[in-house]
């Protein structure tokens, strides 16, 4: 900013330049923000299963968890009357690319305490894998099938594991993903080719879903009439 | 006359034989042996083109009888990626995605975004953007709203509300057109402020919509509120307790129905909403005449807060006076060399967030809207998720609808108050 006084003829209000800026604020030492009664609680009760924890955007409080223990160390949260947090407000995932492991995220919410959690867990990319919560909340079954659908990670013991957003027979993979090109990986000719082939009557009738394998991702292998005309999509 | 030949001359009514005796129609089947009757499910294709569904949803329904057994819904006909297609663009081009998701409430869904990544760069925008942001979120809650009251009244089967809200929706397209050039595809707000400061006699024109609207709103109400079809169509259908209705994670005026007051305004203020004097209406059944109770109550307390909002809106600058946020002005850029050049860097490079993560969720006009930003230290996000109020109320809908008749699928459906667009981002 312009020092009042330092030249009287500058008085004119210009506004800042960017030649002012100042540091930025992830440069600027972190404000020392209040712990979170849930993560030493939780540090206690589970001792090596909390991997990390950390504060993000000022006082948001994320908690790394083991993987193989989330059921356990959520529904602990949820049914703790000292936690109570009944309100599953989003379950995610993100992709960081490089072959970095990919993130499901949960933010928690307890409406009684009005205190919100961020909980994570990182799936290495040979392991996609980790544990349904749609037993804990029910709003859990389609975010589910979305991180599914879009990172193709697998949710076990998932009650409905079928696509949501992308048609059943999807072959191009795991749209979200780092990898995944823009366009797809098909050729527009074949994405349009295999839409008009696709036969809405082919899936969800009630009686099958009962004993239907939880396979997410047709195989593009196992596509009889597929000329693999993959990897064109410059067009 | 054709039907006088003996071949149509049948009585369809019990008739006097000669001697006296009821003779019976030939239609009545008077011995035949009862029917079996239920012993198979019928699977009924509803949508995805169809005006009940408000938008393309697709259900399909086993039904037993009229009676629905199971619903199983299907999405993913709009689906565009925006998530996906965010991930290449820089944090200010990313706004014009949000308000193609709803596009019943586009304000809402551009400050919402904004807001996030305000958060996770670390910027206090002006008190005058922060009001002007209530007023369009406020706004748009009626706006909302309006379109929902005139979906559902249709719904139910009653015509004239729908044309008596839209009358009043056309207020708000005509604000919108003058706040930012768009009806739909608003694109208001920018990182650290607002598109442009309001036009002159904007806030006349707000103050006008909320005057006349209460009137409308009485009207609609007095038609619909003690109507006794109404009452019958809504009153006990599609109800949902208030431990399942958090489990579902049903939020809004959905979860409100059921009797929870999770409000984000009230709960986890933002842009000092603890200062503005307003209720959150509750319902104590959790059915569809609860939730549409509770909305009319919600316009009625928007109409407060906007005009609490208009009564304060100070003056002063939109945006924030940071050189690295804000564009110069334009008659800067055409007069002096360095804010050209730094309107060209801000353009071009956009505006780098720290490698962080934050979730910033708002009371959107469907329920919780929440936006996850992840950053990586460059001017385009890593992830860029939303989390949409309407994707996880539908999701409760086939639980909501098993045991109801095939006509209150509808109208629980239109209870819920979804739009496609945001459930298939």
């Amino acid at each position: 900013m312009n020092k009042a006084g330092s030249n009287p003829f500058a008085m004119v209000d210009e506004g800042p330049k960017p030649s002012d800026a100042t540091v930025f604020p992830e440069d600027a030492p972190e404000a020392a923000s209040a712990p979170h009664p849930s993560v030493e609680a939780l540090r206690d009760h589970f001792g090596d299963a909390i991997v990390a924890h950390e504060v993000c955007a000022g006082d948001q409080h994320v908690v790394y968890v083991d993987p193989a223990r989330n059921v356990e160390i959520l529904s602990w949260l949820k049914a703790d009357p000292g936690q109570h947090y009944d309100h599953l407000a989003d379950l995610t995932a993100v992709d960081y690319g490089g072959g970095r492991p990919i993130q499901v995220v949960y933010q928690l919410w307890s409406i009684p305490h009005k205190r919100a959690l961020r909980v994570k867990a990182e799936l290495p990319l040979s392991e996609l894998e980790i544990e349904s919560v749609a037993g804990l909340w029910r709003c859990a079954d389609w975010l589910e099938r979305e991180v599914a659908d879009m990172f193709g990670v697998v949710f076990a013991g998932h009650p409905d594991p079928r696509r949501i957003l992308m048609p059943e027979n999807y072959a191009e993979g795991y749209p979200l993903r780092k990898d995944f090109p823009l366009r797809g990986r098909f050729s527009r000719a074949e994405q349009t080719r295999r839409a008009l082939r696709q036969n809405p009557e082919d899936d969800y009738f009630p009686a099958e879903m009962g004993d239907r394998e939880p396979q997410l991702v047709a195989s593009v292998a196992d596509d009889e009439d597929d000329e693999s005309e993959e990897v064109n999509h410059g067009d | 006359m054709a039907t006088e030949s003996a071949e149509y001359a049948v009585s369809r009514n019990p008739e006097m034989g000669p001697d006296g005796s009821l003779v019976p129609s030939p239609m009545d089947p008077f011995d035949a042996p009862e029917p079996e009757l239920g012993s198979e499910t019928m699977l009924v294709n509803v949508g995805p083109q169809h005006p009940a569904t408000h938008g393309v949803l697709r259900l399909v329904v086993e039904l037993d009888g009229e009676t629905v057994v199971k619903v199983i819904p299907h999405i993913g006909y709009l689906h565009s990626s925006f998530e996906k297609l965010g991930e290449y663009r820089t944090w200010n081009q990313v706004v014009t995605l949000t308000d193609r998701m709803d596009y019943l409430a586009p304000l809402i869904y551009n400050c919402a975004y904004v807001m996030a990544v305000e958060k996770l760069m670390g910027i206090e925008v002006t008190e005058r953007c922060k009001v002007t942001r209530v007023i369009c979120m406020e706004m748009d809650r009626i706006f909302s709203h309006l379109l929902w009251l005139g979906t559902w009244s249709i719904d139910i089967g009653a015509f004239t509300p729908f044309l008596y809200a839209f009358q009043q929706r056309e207020k708000v397209y005509k604000l919108h057109e003058a706040l930012t050039g768009a009806r739909i595809t608003t694109s208001a707000t920018r990182i650290g402020g607002m598109m442009a400061d309001l036009p002159e006699g904007w806030t006349d024109g707000v103050r006008e919509f909320i005057d006349n609207l209460p009137a409308t709103l009485d009207e609609i109400d007095g038609l619909l509120k003690h109507n006794a079809i109404h009452i019958g169509r809504t009153q006990g259908i599609g109800q949902i307790s208030a431990d399942d209705a958090v489990n579902h994670g049903l939020t809004g005026a959905n979860l409100r129905a059921s009797g929870v007051p999770y409000d984000v305004r009230k709960d986890r203020p933002y842009y000092d909403y603890e200062t503005y004097d307003f209720e959150v209406p509750i319902g104590c059944h959790g059915d569809c005449y609860d939730r549409y109770l509770v909305r009319m109550e919600e316009m009625r307390q928007s109409m407060l807060i906007l005009r609490q909002a208009l009564d304060r809106l100070p003056g002063g600058p939109m945006d924030v006076e940071d050189p690295r946020i804000s564009l110069p002005s334009k008659t800067d850029c055409m007069s002096d060399m360095e804010s050209m050049i730094h309107h060209f860097k801000l353009i071009t490079d956009g505006i780098p967030a720290p490698a962080e993560d934050c979730w910033y969720s708002v009371e959107g006009s469907k329920g919780e809207l929440g936006m996850y930003v992840v950053g990586d230290g460059g001017p385009k996000p890593v992830r860029w998720r939303i989390r949409p109020p309407s994707f996880v109320n539908l999701s409760a809908i086939a639980a909501l609808s098993e045991g109801h008749l095939m006509a209150d699928l509808i109208v629980i459906n239109a209870s819920l108050d979804i739009v496609l667009g945001e459930i298939d981002r």
